[in-house]
């Protein structure tokens, strides 16, 4: 099946000649949820924003749903549902009403029952006939999520949409984002927060200085680049580690009651048993084994790191 | 043509417009009351006739144009800025409409504003002066092409503005005084020569002109000019309006 959004070499220059984007190339699929993960400035609102519409690219192709951005704009916009990252909201405008403008800015005629069903989705539904300005800032943030969908859109850019909430609100913006998942919507999410691509991506694409660093299957990046550490505490601290161990790349902490070991998941043998066996006969008594996986945020920084060097 | 998206533009744009309506009714009442005791009973009793006609009644076109002018820029400039100014212009710009669709729903609300202007005061007119209308017809031709041109005027003023003393700036050091030098309360005739040739060079005086022989019969230049020039504004700004969506200046990064 054809991706439904299909960029191949999209390029950007800003008049002042710096380059956002340098000839990005990716395939979203329909139905799946793609974090878009990188530092500030990296391309992730440029890419977004060339998509929608709002900024003109330099060079490159990009598709939605098979229309090109440009030349077939109306069907590919129409495709499209955009959550910007700024709070942008007419203050004295009353919920409902902006919801309905943007619906029929979308060339959708007007449909009550639908509108009534996103706002109750969203938990807006009570708060339909207040002005904006009257609404807390995560309100504001569901306002703009109303807007987005209110037009049926097949593609949804979520472009940082936790930015700046407390906890619980994150939380529930990504049971709304599962939500639309579930509904067929495919998403493309700006973050900054690993822990949010970590828990809701179904694949991840990792930006940087206007270049897609990696594309891959959120479980598969982990598996093939995660690492996981061994912690084996002893029984009776220790000064250094023993001569016999030296070999093994392990580390001691300051108080000297725990070896700590680094290994590659990824690895055919990631030398635990050798290890423990040496230890044993090292004379080492063990009191405790855990074992952590390294988390998406630091595959993201090595990533970014090994880039820079 | 999305219609649809005209709508939804007009109708927004119209709330923002119905609800501050008190403000947008009284306010014309009260400064065209303002002219006519000052220039209708306090000068105008001093001068006779100016034409034929009687002061009072001479300046009501020019009054009306005055507003209409004035509030179609105010109204159609604010209405673009303010979007861009809040930040709300990304949904118009990632929305499948065209150029013609935007100008359409945004021009179309702010005219309908300005003519809105220009029936009250013409309105608030019947009750200082005795006022005849010869040509009906061209009389709601002059003001609909008026209230269209001046809205795609300010509608430009609008995009070009990057904060809101710019957006202030063409109609208070521009607009305003080409206004009153058009012969909004004078025939152009009452003018030394010079300042008559110097005059003509004044595209206002062209509309107020035209727009006074639909209530006299009487110009100061042939109607069909007044036509022509007001047709000459509007297909100029609708280019220039056309460049902007095309290259995206000043709205597309």
């Amino acid at each position: 099946m054809a991706p439904i959004v299909d960029i191949q070499g999209l390029s950007k220059v800003y008049d002042d000649g710096f380059q956002a984007l340098k000839g990005v190339d990716l395939a979203i699929e329909e139905g799946e949820i793609l974090a878009l993960l990188g530092p500030n400035g990296a391309g992730k609102t440029t890419l977004i924003s060339t998509l929608c519409g709002i900024t003109v690219p330099s060079g490159g192709t990009a598709r939605v749903g098979g229309h090109d951005i440009q030349t077939g704009f109306r069907e590919a916009r129409a495709m499209i549902g955009l959550v910007p990252q700024e709070v942008a909201l007419e203050p004295f405008e009353k919920v409902i009403k902006t919801v309905r403008f943007s619906r029929g800015l979308f060339g959708k005629s007007r449909d009550d029952a639908f509108i009534e069903k996103i706002l109750k989705q969203l938990s807006l539904w009570d708060k339909r006939d207040n002005q904006i300005k009257e609404l807390s800032g995560g309100m504001k943030r569901r306002v703009l999520i109303a807007k987005a969908l209110c037009h049926e859109p097949r593609v949804l850019f979520l472009d940082e949409p936790t930015a700046g909430v407390d906890v619980e609100l994150r939380r529930d913006m990504w049971e709304i984002v599962e939500g639309l998942r579930q509904s067929g919507v495919t998403i493309i999410l700006t973050t900054h927060y690993i822990e949010e691509a970590e828990a809701i991506a179904d694949r991840i694409a990792v930006i940087n200085k206007g270049e897609i660093l990696l594309v891959e299957k959120k479980a598969d990046l982990m598996t093939r680049m995660g690492r996981k550490t061994l912690r084996i505490e002893l029984a009776e601290p220790i000064d250094a580690v023993p001569d016999a161990l030296s070999d093994d790349d392990l580390e001691l902490t300051a108080d000297g009651g725990t070896l700590v070991y680094t290994y590659e998941t990824s690895a055919q043998r990631t030398g635990i048993t050798r290890l423990l066996q040496r230890l044993s006969e090292a004379g080492l008594v063990m009191r405790d084994l855990q074992t952590t996986q390294s988390s998406l945020e630091e595959i993201f920084v090595d990533l970014v790191k090994e880039e820079a060097v | 043509m999305n219609l649809t998206a005209i709508k939804a533009i007009y109708v927004f744009e119209m709330t923002r417009f119905f609800r501050t309506l008190l403000q947008s009714f009284i306010s014309p009442v009260i400064s065209t009351s303002l002219y006519f005791v000052v220039f209708g009973a306090a000068i105008g009793s001093r001068i006779d006739q100016v034409e034929g006609v009687s002061y009072g009644a001479f300046i009501v076109p020019g009054l009306v144009m005055l507003s209409v002018m004035t509030q179609a820029i105010s109204a159609a400039s604010f209405g673009i800025y303010f979007p861009k100014f809040i930040g709300t212009i990304f949904e118009l710009l990632s929305a499948p409409v065209n150029f013609l669709e935007i100008v359409v729903g945004y021009v179309g609300a702010a005219a309908t504003k300005a003519l809105f202007i220009g029936a009250v005061i013409l309105a608030t007119a019947t009750f200082f002066v005795d006022l005849q209308i010869q040509h009906p017809a061209a009389m709601v031709a002059f003001l609909l092409l008026t209230c269209m041109s001046f809205s795609l005027f300010g509608f430009i003023i609008g995009i070009w503005a990057k904060n809101f003393e710019q957006l202030q700036l063409v109609p208070l050091l521009i607009v305003t005084p080409l206004v009153f030098l058009g012969g909004s309360f004078y025939s152009i005739s009452m003018l030394p020569p010079v300042w008559q040739t110097i005059s003509f060079f004044n595209p206002v005086v062209y509309l107020v002109s035209g727009f006074r022989w639909s209530f006299f019969g009487q110009a100061d230049v042939p109607i069909a000019v007044s036509l022509l020039a007001i047709a000459g504004f509007t297909a100029l700004c609708l280019a220039i309006i056309w460049w902007i969506f095309r290259t995206g200046w000043r709205l597309r990064s």
